[in-house]
């Protein structure tokens, strides 16, 4: 096994024949760090064959354009990215923070005994060693961190980085089979599910009112419920609350629920982990209501108040039935 | 059907983390560890599949601050064997030493499904089921919400982001990370936990040297920059309502319902 070229990975995802906003960012930023380290950049496409490749910005892309049609297999990512890692010997993957990246970066990182930075947000090349900055804590604090003169991989936050402007370039293509991975496999492609359509609509609202881990028990959603009610729209919630069976999943708003940018989302007992602000920090204007006041939700937000929710929720049910 | 589940302590999030005089790593003298919260929920599957199919539940992880409650209230919930392994393991430990140690202790297991949360707050070197699962040379999937076995087989149900969901035919053995559990984790009275903490031994093994590889070198630790925008409403509950509400009327989304 040869040592790692100047080459910089970048894990690209497709759907519907467009190159997912994460991986635009990806290039982004291996673009930068390519150029620093002097290396060529590599996409790895994992999905549908109709992207039109000459624009993605790399000097070469790997497909691997099966996936879309196969359907996902952790186990199968993880061998193909493998093979193009074995190949190419890149001095740096960098993959998306979500299932396909927590699938492949830490057995890619034991395989190959690289250097895994997660949560980056941030990447840079200081003579000659690439240095990471990752965000831990759920967003309360980073970490600068060194990853050494050897091969590593970086997990990357959406939203790290702004996604490339992409121009149509020369790009070199090379398609790969993955008919001889798909025979052996013990977790076989999946077959995908849609999200089941419910009466709710969280992503059509022009008001959201939302509730967080802060609600502390099911029984007090009531109280937010009735704000809700009163304003005619739907409530939508953070992780924790759908883990703890207290809304429905169409409720959930981040990484894993909906994308939604409403004209107000008024967000209650929600600290703002980066996974949710990636569902909600488009939205018009943000007004946040957590009892910490270093809670990471009030650097997205535009209005916020440290107010405990049972006082506050009240006077606005009041205000708003008049 | 035979679960190893490997759990975890993590610095309570709900408290306020301090870096400590050298700058990186968090203040662990004074701040509370907890379970981690998807550990929890891979615990929760796994108490769940027992019920299901019969088999015994192994919870296993490293010497760690209070991880003895975790372990106690693990076996007052229905796990079998409670397992700390212990050695050298000091402050801010890697994924990949973590990984190693479990991997180290599961190889000699007789094991079907290795269960473990998908992620943790703090795991900036990867997250441990992946590492886990090269480690064992064995196949492995996170982001995972549900699990039901047939035999020799499981269906793991995978979250693809956006809604979207994967279902995946696989032969055991396999290692997942558990995002969810098919309920919330299950309450257990203190009385119980007390009654187990009088007669459960937890089983300690001693683990020593496994070598893990290469792991990032944290230079520094600290708070991002407040670089928020938010405007902090001030005053009695009344008045910030009263400015909230004016909010909502200027963006157009709440008055016309006034009086309906």
């Amino acid at each position: 096994m040869s040592g790692p070229n100047n080459g910089v990975m970048v894990v690209l995802e497709a759907t519907a024949g467009r190159l997912s906003d994460v991986s635009l960012e990806l290039i982004s930023l291996g673009k930068d760090v390519a150029n620093s380290l002097g290396g060529p950049l590599v996409g790895v496409l994992i999905g549908a064959s109709d992207v039109a490749l000459t624009a993605v910005g790399c000097d070469i892309v790997d497909c691997y354009v099966d996936f879309g049609t196969i359907g996902y297999s952790s186990e199968m990512a993880v061998t193909a990215l493998s093979a193009r890692v074995e190949a190419i010997r890149p001095r740096l993957l960098l993959a998306p923070t979500g299932t396909l990246g927590l699938d492949l970066c830490s057995a890619l990182s034991v395989a190959f005994d690289a250097t895994l930075a997660s949560y980056v947000v941030g990447l840079s090349v200081d003579a000659g060693r690439i240095q990471a900055t990752s965000q831990l804590y759920g967003g309360k604090l980073l970490a600068d961190c060194d990853l050494g003169d050897g091969f590593a991989i970086a997990c990357v936050v959406p939203g790290s980085a702004v996604a490339l402007q992409l121009g149509v370039g020369d790009v070199e293509v090379s398609n790969h089979s993955l008919d001889a991975i798909v025979g052996s496999l013990a977790i076989e492609p999946g077959i995908r599910h849609e999200p089941e359509a419910s009466g709710v609509d969280i992503v059509a609202a022009e008001l959201l009112v939302s509730v967080g881990r802060g609600i502390g028990a099911s029984a007090n959603l009531e109280v937010v419920q009735e704000l809700a009610d009163a304003l005619g729209v739907p409530m939508s919630a953070s992780r924790p609350v759908i883990d703890q069976g207290w809304l429905p999943k169409p409720h959930q708003v981040g990484k894993s629920g909906k994308k939604v940018k409403p004209k107000v989302y008024l967000s209650f007992g929600i600290s703002g982990a980066p996974e949710h602000l990636e569902g909600m920090r488009q939205s018009e204007v943000i007004i946040a209501c957590n009892t910490d006041p270093n809670a990471p939700i009030f650097k997205v937000a535009h209005y916020g108040t440290t107010l405990d929710l049972f006082d506050l929720v009240p006077e606005l049910v009041e205000l708003v039935e008049g | 059907m035979n679960i190893i589940v490997a759990m975890r302590q993590l610095a309570d999030l709900v408290e306020e983390l301090e870096v400590d005089s050298s700058g990186t790593d968090i203040d662990r003298e004074f701040v509370k560890f907890v379970s981690n919260e998807w550990d929890e929920a891979a615990l929760e599957e796994a108490l769940c599949l027992k019920e299901a199919y019969g088999g015994t539940v192994t919870v296993v992880g490293i010497e760690e601050v209070d991880f003895h409650q975790t372990l106690h209230a693990a076996l007052a919930k229905g796990a079998d064997r409670a397992v700390e392994l212990t050695g050298d393991f000091e402050g801010w430990i890697p994924t990949r030493q973590r990984a190693a140690a479990l991997a180290w202790f599961i190889r000699e297991c007789d094991f079907d499904l290795v269960l473990t949360g998908v992620q943790a707050a703090d795991d900036l070197n990867g997250q441990l089921a992946g590492a886990i699962g090269a480690m064992l040379g064995v196949a492995h999937a996170s982001v995972v919400t549900n699990i039901s076995v047939e035999g020799s087989e499981a269906h793991i149900t995978q979250e693809l982001g956006g809604g979207v969901t994967s279902v995946s035919r696989a032969r055991l053995p396999l290692v997942l990370g558990v995002q969810s559990a098919r309920q919330a984790p299950r309450y257990v009275p203190i009385s119980r936990i007390r009654q187990v903490m009088a007669e459960a031994t937890i089983e300690k093994v001693p683990v020593t040297g496994e070598s893990f590889g290469n792991t990032p070198q944290v230079l520094r630790l600290y708070a991002p920059e407040a670089s928020g925008t938010a405007t902090m409403l001030e005053g009695k509950p009344k008045e910030v309502a009263s400015a909230i509400y004016d909010v909502l009327v200027a963006k157009g989304v709440a008055g016309s319902r006034k009086g309906n």
